[in-house]
């Protein structure tokens, strides 16, 4: 077997040295009655790597993938142009075979790069200080609530109805398990987001507001109207990005006022993969560094001077302080943050707000269009690279629809928000900078078709 | 390595300096290679992405919102950034060096075809979202390796979505705790023994259970008869780690998880180690309720500096209506089907919720279903095989020198612990870790389980060659002799690496997490200037 370099002559000679008749003597603790006398029946057996090959690349070819259609499917993953070199570079071994960085004398290349991977977040974010990742930006949105009712005391958390569903989800269910109080506001296909809502539901128990921006229907919301509210009655402000590359554009959240940036940092780097991995962004005020979930990468001196990075503040972490710590985290999501960090790298300051006009302007030219499609009006007052149209009938039947005739043309918000009717005509679409002209003409061409 | 400040440095202790005297003028060293962060070498005026620049203005909704000024982020071209990333990597260890004895953590060969099929577009460039009918490809391999870890696992059925072994931990005691709500039952406590990963005690009371701690026995079981002691209405389950963070099977599985059972609790394992067992024994044939699978140790996908992991939880009967969503199950049909909030009266309006946006790791999925075909059930079987064979011959080429508590009762299993005890006086684990980085190895896990003084857990992982071990042994052996002879230079291991020991207890003290300067400026504080306190 290709991946196991033990010869049957090793196998002996090493049982010898330890004094074994058999490799079974080894297993001597696991019960007799238990233990399994060969491999599990119906299972197959090993393959080559040309017939695992063919069997995977006829799973794949089952799947419509997003550069063989017109794509416009947003809804917190985003679909950007990856350049080359990064997935290059992530595949360097020492990078892809690495550890956690937990001797940092041979681990000064991830270290380092979470520092700068650290760094960039914060200036994205507009927070002082940001830390080494999460798994994804749902688990990070509530690891960033457990954070403000650490850092306030209270424990009523009040979501945004413009809050990812899933993300309202997760925090909902972890809430089961916790003292959190959860205040999920209704969502509306409305043109403005929920900032007056939110506000009003603002009282003095309450530890956080958490406000997706742009929000899951592509408004954007008045953070620091929020912040504002927020603050004055004790609470802390939790923005929560699901499209970085709309931060090349508009205002940085820390910048207005929240206290805790959280996001999906997917948009760059990363790529599709149908959900997963992805990457968590966590950002907040340097004073709330003791009570953040998550790694941390520091920068120190080592015995000669030189400057170097470690791993820090983990006296806030699970295998120091166990049932005592900030989180049960013991991963990030190291790959995919290094990923992130080239790409962010490439692009720069400059390059990221210019990827984010062109953004903008794919998306405006898609609004446009199809608002001339016969029955369907544009929902947002402002929106970036993500909008909501409202059709004449249900837009789950017609997302099925144009997907019979090969166009991947947004997501409904009823598959979103299942339980509001109200919502069930609107249809959620996105437009990047891998959308074309002609993807954008045949996607309003196959809409007409369907509402006809 | 699991201690604050684990190089025991400070500053105060002065340079270590041999070695030091000639100084080049670039600070690099032939191939030795230092690299300034991206920070002080790019600028806002470079860009390594060609760009569209006919862009209009933003839209009037927009204008309210728009950023003042572009991030502070500097850009690098293409060949600089390809170069900046290159000399970083090569300040890293890595599997692809040599060996990566970290024992608990399965450092094991991360074979490529499973990259080369990850990135394949049928799987890459795929949304959550698609429509079900245009991403079957995608949940087939989703259940499909579904059924492997099921068949191989004995269990009734897999909640695939947790991100990493924590969050399957955390899937399976808020499975728990919904059986339990389902049962109207309010059961507050977790037994976690002694010698278990820190996770396991953080994710209980995570979710909302308190901790009590079982002791283990001389031999480095857990002590069942005290385990037994402490079980009543109140306690809700056990986590126990099988096999174990000593490296040892707990024998006793069955009976504890009968006992468990019979007290109306249940059973949680702690799968990290399955690798040990995998296609030797079903975790389901020995009374486990839930056990998360971490597929970047068993299933080799890649540990990547630190994730992302992936860590789905088989469950059995009991427990398996209560799977969070989305969940993936093969309909009457004979089609399969995504359960998500939209569909949940189909079949799992159990489901205590929903732990994560999306549904999962599928990169990791692609990953660990091409390692398992490729090993097939014979072949994982050899894995288990030559992962604990490995894990024997280490001890007991190393038993003489370096003391294996346990090794009296019995054989390991995939890894092998030793203690510092008997070294010179003023000598301990961190001589011997720090020592190995000087010899060309990654360190062994250092001072876990809790349970032993000095604690190295070597496991070499079946992917080590002989030959590979064989120098391995060597070096430790020659490290643990001069440790024991009182070799003074161990103290300031490594010497060889691209740092000398850090200063952990500085960057605690006044931690410095980002960058502070302008892009394209030189660093502040400068590389060379930067000094001590």
């Amino acid at each position: 077997m290709r991946y196991l370099p033990l010869t049957p002559a090793d196998r002996a000679e090493m049982l010898g040295v330890i004094g074994a008749a058999s490799v079974d003597d080894l297993f001597v603790d696991v019960p007799a009655e238990a233990r399994l006398s060969g491999p599990i029946e119906g299972l197959p057996a090993h393959a080559s790597e040309m017939a695992v090959e063919r069997h995977m690349s006829a799973l794949a070819a089952k799947n419509l993938s997003a550069g063989t259609a017109p794509f416009f499917i947003g809804a917190g993953a985003y679909r950007h142009h990856v350049p080359a070199s990064v997935d290059h570079l992530i595949q360097r071994g020492e990078f892809l075979t690495a550890y956690t960085p937990y001797q940092p004398e041979i681990a000064q290349g991830t270290l380092q790069v979470l520092f700068e991977f650290q760094t960039q977040v914060a200036r994205l974010f507009g927070t002082d200080i940001a830390n080494a990742s999460m798994y994804d930006g749902s688990t990070a949105c509530w690891e960033a609530i457990l954070m403000a009712s650490r850092v306030t005391r209270k424990v009523r958390a009040v979501l945004s109805s413009g809050l990812h569903p899933h993300y309202a989800e997760v925090v909902r269910t972890m809430a089961k398990f916790t003292e959190d109080e959860i205040v999920s506001l209704k969502p509306e296909l409305v043109a403005e987001a929920d900032d007056a809502a939110v506000i009003a539901a603002i009282d003095d128990k309450t530890s956080c507001v958490v406000v997706q921006y742009p929000d899951v229907m592509g408004r954007i919301p008045d953070l620091a109207a929020i912040a504002e509210a927020a603050h004055a009655k004790g609470a802390l402000l939790i923005a929560v990005v699901t499209e970085p590359v709309a931060l090349g554009m508009i205002e940085a959240p820390g910048n207005l006022g929240a206290d805790i940036v959280v996001g999906e940092g997917q948009s760059l780097g990363v790529g599709l993969q149908f959900g997963g991995p992805y990457l968590g962004l966590f950002g907040c005020r340097e004073k709330f560094v003791r009570q953040m979930p998550g790694r941390l990468c520091g920068q120190t001196v080592d015995a000669e001077g030189k400057r170097g990075f470690v791993l820090t503040l983990s006296t806030r972490e699970q295998h120091i302080r166990r049932e005592k710590a900030t989180s049960n985290i013991c991963t990030n999501s190291g790959l995919c943050a290094l990923a992130f960090s080239i790409h962010l790298t490439l692009l720069g300051g400059e390059g990221l707000a210019q990827l984010a006009a062109v953004n903008h302007d794919k998306a405006q030219t898609l609004i446009e269009r199809l608002a001339k499609v016969p029955g369907v009006t544009v929902l947002n007052q402002a929106y970036f690279n993500e909008a909501t149209v409202v059709l004449p009938r249900d837009a789950r039947e017609v997302v099925r629809d144009l997907a019979d005739r090969k166009v991947l043309g947004g997501v409904s918000l009823g598959r979103l928000f299942p339980e509001d009717s109200d919502l069930h005509r609107g249809l959620l679409v996105a437009a990047t900078e891998t959308v074309t002209d002609e993807d954008i003409e045949t996607f309003a061409r196959e809409l007409e078709g369907v509402l006809a | 390595m699991n201690a604050v400040n684990a190089s025991g440095w400070r500053p105060q202790m002065g340079e270590a300096g041999e070695g030091g005297a000639f100084k080049t003028a670039s600070g690099d060293y032939g191939l030795m290679l230092e690299e300034a962060l991206s920070f002080e070498l790019g600028s806002s005026a470079k860009c390594g992405v060609d760009l569209d620049t006919l862009a209009r203005p933003a839209a009037a909704g927009l204008s309210k919102f728009l950023r003042k000024a572009a991030p502070a982020l500097p850009g690098l071209t293409e060949p600089e950034a390809v170069r900046h990333y290159t000399r970083l990597s090569r300040q890293n260890y890595a599997i692809d060096l040599g060996p990566f004895p970290l024992g608990s953590c399965t450092m094991k060969h991360n074979p490529r075809l499973n990259e080369k099929m990850a990135r394949l577009p049928g799987f890459a460039d795929v949304h959550p979202l698609q429509p079900q009918k245009t991403v079957e490809g995608a949940l087939e391999v989703i259940e499909q390796l579904a059924d492997w870890l099921i068949t191989l696992t004995g269990m009734a059925s897999v909640a695939m979505s947790p991100k990493a072994g924590a969050h399957g931990e955390l899937c399976g005691l808020l499975c728990i705790r919904a059986a339990l709500d389902a049962r109207g039952e309010k059961r507050d406590v977790v037994l976690v023994p002694e010698s278990a990963h820190g996770t396991n005690p953080a994710t209980a009371a995570f979710a909302g259970f308190k901790v009590q701690s079982i002791p283990a026995t001389p031999e480095g079981r857990v002590d069942v008869e005290a385990l037994k002691a402490k079980l009543g209405p109140n306690v809700a389950g056990v986590m126990i780690t099988n096999p174990n963070t000593c490296g040892l099977f707990e024998p006793e599985m069955k009976a504890i998880g009968d006992a468990v059972h019979a007290a109306g609790g249940y059973v949680y394992c702690d799968g990290a180690n399955f690798n040990a067992i995998v296609g030797k024994v079903r975790p389901g044939d020995l009374g486990v309720d839930a056990m998360h699978i971490n597929l970047h140790k068993t299933f080799s996908t890649p540990h990547g500096g630190g994730g992302p992991g992936a860590g789905p939880v088989v469950l059995s009967e009991a427990l398996a209506p209560f799977a969070p969503l989305p969940f993936v199950s093969r309909g009457d049909d004979g089609r399969i089907h995504l359960v998500e909030e939209e569909n949940r009266g189909e079949g799992h309006d159990q489901a205590f919720g929903r732990m994560v946006a999306f549904h999962g790791q599928m990169g990791m999925f692609t990953r660990a279903l091409t390692y398992i075909l490729s090993h097939g059930a014979d072949g994982l079987r050899q894995v288990a095989e030559d992962a604990v064979l490995n894990a024997n011959y280490v001890l007991r080429s190393c038993e003489d020198l370096l003391p294996a508590p346990f090794a009296k009762s019995g054989p390991c299993m995939h890894e092998a612990l030793f203690s510092d005890a008997g070294l010179a006086e003023g000598f301990s684990t961190l001589d011997i870790a720090k020592g190995l980085i000087d010899e060309g190895f990654h360190p062994m896990t250092v001072y876990f389980p809790l349970v032993v003084k000095g604690a190295m857990l070597v496991e070499p992982t079946e992917t080590e060659s002989k030959a590979g071990l064989d120098r391995f042994i060597a070096s430790l052996r020659s490290l643990a002799q001069r440790a024991k002879d009182g070799d003074q230079s161990l103290h300031s291991a490594p010497h060889f690496a691209p740092r000398r020991r850090l200063d952990e207890t500085l960057a605690a003290r006044k931690p410095v997490l980002v960058w502070q300067g302008t892009p394209g400026e030189p660093g502040t504080p400068a590389l060379s200037e930067f000094g001590g306190s």
